[in-house]
């Protein structure tokens, strides 16, 4: 996509617009260079943000010794794998039924599946508050059972999205494949794992990551549910970033976007770089 | 051709809420070997039949056998046959080979024996060699062999195929007609298809049952069937023909007239058993009118000496013409105002220049050609 | 070719042993929860840990007071505002997308969906680290303030003061600049998939029979693009209306937003009745909004036909 382009330009290219170039230009510059700068920063050996003064690897150093940080990331890893699991299975289940039956009530059911997406975060945090301080929820259990109340309200609004995702992937499934497969002498089960859950599969993996990402980016609903000693990471960051604005948080920032950029590259290696743009 | 491997009986199809019949009460054996296809436009109740077959659909009442024996509590991964979709329906995760291994793997099959059969399969249907693709990596074709491969590996009794023909494009589908009737005549197995196509349906066809609004219209061979169609729906909807109403005014063993107010007399040199007087109409095939220079065809028809004077013959002007290549169409409207249609083959690369638009013509028959229909 | 949905009643097993979990999880983690707020809405606090259900009114009066209203219409100002800017600023870039080549497109979406998957608190922070008081932002500011300075200098007019640093931070400007930047990536999803649908020959049809391009975007591709637009405003929309993070980062002491306030009811007011209560209202605001778009929906099907 060369700049300037000898070719004339058709009346429908109008991404070879120049202006129409600046303005996708200028809102990608809008979108990547503050993380950018933070990512740089990081890596800078002065306490202020500000003034390029040499590379170093003290602030990762200092976050990775740092024992509360490195603990509310394995609480929240821990947190995101365990949620991503049971959102995977909850949500193919309740995508799989809508999909596939015919249920009295089914689009009151659906609105209330939608509806952990759509009630604003705060509110969601807030009725977990309660929920699990009226349900005398155990606390101070030993790890990783304390983190429980976080993982259930992760779950919550994780498995809503993989139902939409596996619903609208079960959508392209061809029924005639199905019949195909018991024509062909398989039973129920067999057409099942050898024929839907094959097709269902994109769904699941594309399923698994957003409920991945969704738990380790909350941080509204875990302020709510976290005790002083389940602290997850955005948590500790939001505490750091209220009272002291440090290069730590930079570096432990940094860690996390190469991770959000590794799973990114784990689903373009699993589903293409077409396969991802179709899921959203 | 002895025995009927399907036996059909009084099955009639409802589905719940739809005011009328799907399947009415349809009746037929089709038998071992015979390349059996259910014709019809859309909606007839042909898919409904085919797929009660398989065990896809529930017939509301009456019964299926197969090879003698009642299908009605036996699910579909049980039943001794399979199908062709018209998505085909291969499996898009798996190889060719695996495709075609499928119903065998699930039977059980393993192996050298496994790996025998598929290869023969794929033999037969001219895929050796692709074996190990991706559906995505063959055309629409090779796909449509993958889906008769993984099917005709099971060694069905009857193999049903829904459609086959219809996702191909016009030059592919008149090739796989001829390998379907090769096909089937190499393996024996029996053929129900089921198709909306007529050109289709005649080609391949051993017998063809027509089907209208759930019920079989005509069941016959593809001559009887376009020769001497039963009713006003199968001469129209097999092939093309003009149809006028009139009334018989002779009917005797060897010979009958009919009176149409808008072809004229047409005579006839066999009889139709009808009350005399009755309403009947005439059906006459566009290729089986003869085309003339006015006045030239008197002489033709004093020749010829097959019906009485003025009947089967009729004057009128040319309105339309197609030529298409092989032969020329041309749409006359007869002086009683009404239009019909004739073909004529272009036998001299000339021939369409004989007659043009708003040309006064004459047309005539044999005594043999018109069909009278009842209904 | 899609087949008919199947009857529960012909598959009560199957039906059951999917339906069972999801349907138990859904009632007992959200229904219930939800089911207590809405309870605790019409409770007053007796004690300092104990709060009765009494079914009074009062939290809802008292949300009704200008305090908390003011706050309230605040909050759907600065949201209603944000998805403007992000529809402004989001249109073209979709529009870039769907237009882009086979090979840059899925990338060029990528790059839309990469700041969407990267933690909101990090973006949150980058975005601070930019705009503080010693921050790039007030630097290249200052640096035009320079170039400005020295342009008047030749024209011989007298130099600008020296450039004293702006407050970017703690302020509605920053709420909003903030509550943009992260919800820009959720308008032009939508957008772009709206546009994507569209038959591109509608847009020739209109060209070639006369309409310039601008013309063609009004007329055209706006309204067909319709529902995708109303669905990047929703989804813009109404998480910018429950936004806690920005405001309370990014804001000062009067930009609060009405989650703030909530938040501030459960975790330092400590008046759980009333914070149910101003939850229950942000939840019907919500669905009002939903309601509203469904109605538009449902209308523009009608005029379809």
């Amino acid at each position: 996509m060369a700049l300037f382009n000898r070719q004339p330009i058709a009346p429908l290219e109008y991404t070879r617009k120049l202006w129409m170039r600046s303005w996708l230009g200028a809102t990608l510059l809008f979108l990547y260079a503050p993380l950018i700068l933070l990512m740089v920063f990081s890596f800078n050996d002065s306490k202020r943000n500000v003034v390029w003064k040499g590379f170093t690897f003290k602030y990762y150093e200092k976050a990775f010794a740092n024992e509360s940080l490195v603990e509310a990331m394995v609480n929240s890893l821990t947190i995101a794998l365990l949620a991503t699991v049971f959102s995977v299975i909850l949500g193919a289940l309740a995508g799989v039924m809508l999909w596939r039956f015919r249920f009295p009530m089914k689009s009151a059911v659906e609105g209330v599946m939608s509806l952990p997406i759509i009630v604003p975060e705060i509110c969601l945090g807030v009725a977990m508050l309660i929920f699990f301080a009226r349900m005398d929820w155990p606390t101070g259990l030993p790890w990783p059972l304390n983190l429980s109340a976080i993982t259930i309200a992760h779950i919550t609004f994780c498995f809503p999205f993989v139902a939409m995702v596996v619903r609208s992937r079960m959508a392209s499934f061809n029924r005639e494949q199905e019949e195909a497969a018991k024509d062909l002498g398989a039973s129920e089960w067999q057409t099942f794992r050898d024929i839907l859950l094959p097709h269902m599969r994109p769904g699941l993996i594309a399923g698994a990551l957003l409920s991945f990402t969704l738990s380790l980016d909350d941080f509204v609903i875990t302020f709510f549910t976290s005790g002083p000693d389940t602290i997850t990471f955005p948590v500790k960051v939001y505490s750091m970033v209220r009272f002291s604005v440090t290069p730590e948080v930079n570096a432990a920032s940094t860690i996390l976007i190469i991770l959000t950029i590794v799973l990114t590259a784990v689903a373009l290696k699993l589903q293409g770089v077409k396969g991802i743009a179709e899921t959203h | 051709m002895a025995e009927p491997i399907i036996q059909i009986r009084n099955i009639t199809k409802r589905y719940p809420g739809s005011p009328v019949a799907a399947v009415d009460d349809v009746s037929l054996d089709i038998m071992a070997g015979e390349f059996f296809v259910l014709l019809g436009p859309s909606g007839c109740g042909k898919t409904t039949l085919l797929r009660m077959i398989a065990g896809f659909e529930i017939p509301t009442s009456g019964t299926i056998l197969i090879d003698g024996q009642d299908m009605a509590a036996v699910p579909p991964n049980k039943r001794p046959v399979n199908m062709v979709f018209q998505s085909y329906a291969v499996f898009p995760h798996m190889s060719v080979e695996q495709n075609v291994g499928y119903g065998l793997k699930i039977a059980g099959v393993r192996g050298d024996e496994a790996l025998a059969r598929v290869r023969e399969a794929l033999e037969l249907v001219k895929l050796d060699g692709l074996g190990s693709r991706k559906p995505d990596q063959l055309s629409g074709g090779q796909r449509q062999r993958v889906a008769l491969a993984r099917s005709l590996v099971m060694r069905p009794k009857v193999l049903l195929l829904d459609e086959p023909l219809s996702a191909l494009d016009a030059k592919l589908r008149a090739q796989m007609q001829f390998e379907l009737s090769d096909l089937q005549d190499q393996v024996g197995i029996t053929f129900v298809t089921v198709t909306h196509d007529q050109d289709e349906a005649l080609s391949m066809a051993g017998r063809i049952a027509v089907m209208n609004k759930g019920e079989v219209a005509q069941l016959a061979s593809p001559s009887d069937l376009y020769e001497f169609p039963a009713n006003r729906f199968v001469a129209d909807f097999v092939g093309s023909v003009n149809l006028f109403e009139g009334k018989l005014t002779l009917d005797e063993p060897d010979r009958a007239a009919i009176d149409c107010p808008g072809l004229g007399k047409v005579y006839l040199n066999h009889g139709v058993t009808g009350p005399h007087g009755a309403d009947v109409w005439v059906a006459l095939r566009p290729e089986k009118i003869y085309l003339h220079v006015p006045g030239e065809g008197k002489a033709i028809r004093a020749a010829a000496q097959d019906a009485p004077d003025e009947h089967n013959l009729a004057r009128g002007t040319i309105k339309g013409m197609s030529y298409l290549g092989d032969i020329t169409l041309y749409d006359i409207k007869l002086d009683s105002g009404a239009m019909i249609r004739v073909s004529r083959p272009n036998l001299s690369r000339h021939d369409q220049e004989d007659f043009t638009w708003d040309d006064r013509v004459s047309m005539h028959w044999r005594a043999d050609s018109p069909v009278v229909l009842l209904s | 070719m899609a087949g008919p949905l199947q009857d529960w009643r012909q598959h009560k097993r199957p039906f059951a042993a999917i339906v069972s979990a999801p349907i138990f999880w859904l009632v007992l983690f959200f229904l219930v929860p939800m089911g207590i707020v809405w309870l605790y809405s019409f409770g007053q606090n007796v004690g300092p840990a104990a709060i009765e259900i009494t079914g009074t009114l009062d939290n809802y009066k008292r949300a009704t007071e200008w305090l908390y209203l003011s706050i309230f219409l605040k909050s759907l100002a600065v949201a209603a505002l944000v998805t403007f800017i992000c529809l402004i600023v989001g249109f073209p870039v979709a529009m870039a997308i769907t237009f882009a080549t086979e090979k840059w497109r899925p990338w060029l979406l990528l790059a839309i969906m990469l700041p969407f998957w990267t933690n909101l608190l990090i973006r949150t922070y980058a975005l601070m680290m930019l705009m503080g008081q010693n921050g790039y932002a007030n630097k290249g500011l200052g640096a035009m303030w320079d170039g400005a300075s020295w342009l008047r200098t030749l024209v011989g007019l007298q130099p600008l003061e020296a450039w004293t640093p702006v407050q970017l931070l703690y302020n509605n400007f920053a709420v909003v600049l903030g509550l943009v930047y992260v919800h820009l990536p959720f308008m032009v999803l939508p957008l772009y998939s709206a546009l994507d649908r569209l038959d591109k020959s509608l847009i020739e049809a209109s060209l070639d029979l006369g309409a310039g391009h601008f013309r063609t975007l009004m007329k055209i591709v706006v309204p067909l693009a319709g529902s995708g637009i109303a669905a990047g405003v929703m989804i813009t929309l109404i998480p910018a209306l429950g936004a806690y993070l920005t405001p309370d980062l990014m804001g000062g002491t009067d930009s609060q937003m009405i989650a703030n306030v909530i938040e501030r009811q459960f975790k330092r007011a400590n008046d759980w009745p009333f914070g149910a209560a101003l939850s229950f209202l942000l939840i019907y605001a919500m669905f009002a909004l939903v309601a509203l778009q469904s109605l538009r929906g449902s209308r523009a099907k009608v005029g379809a036909h």
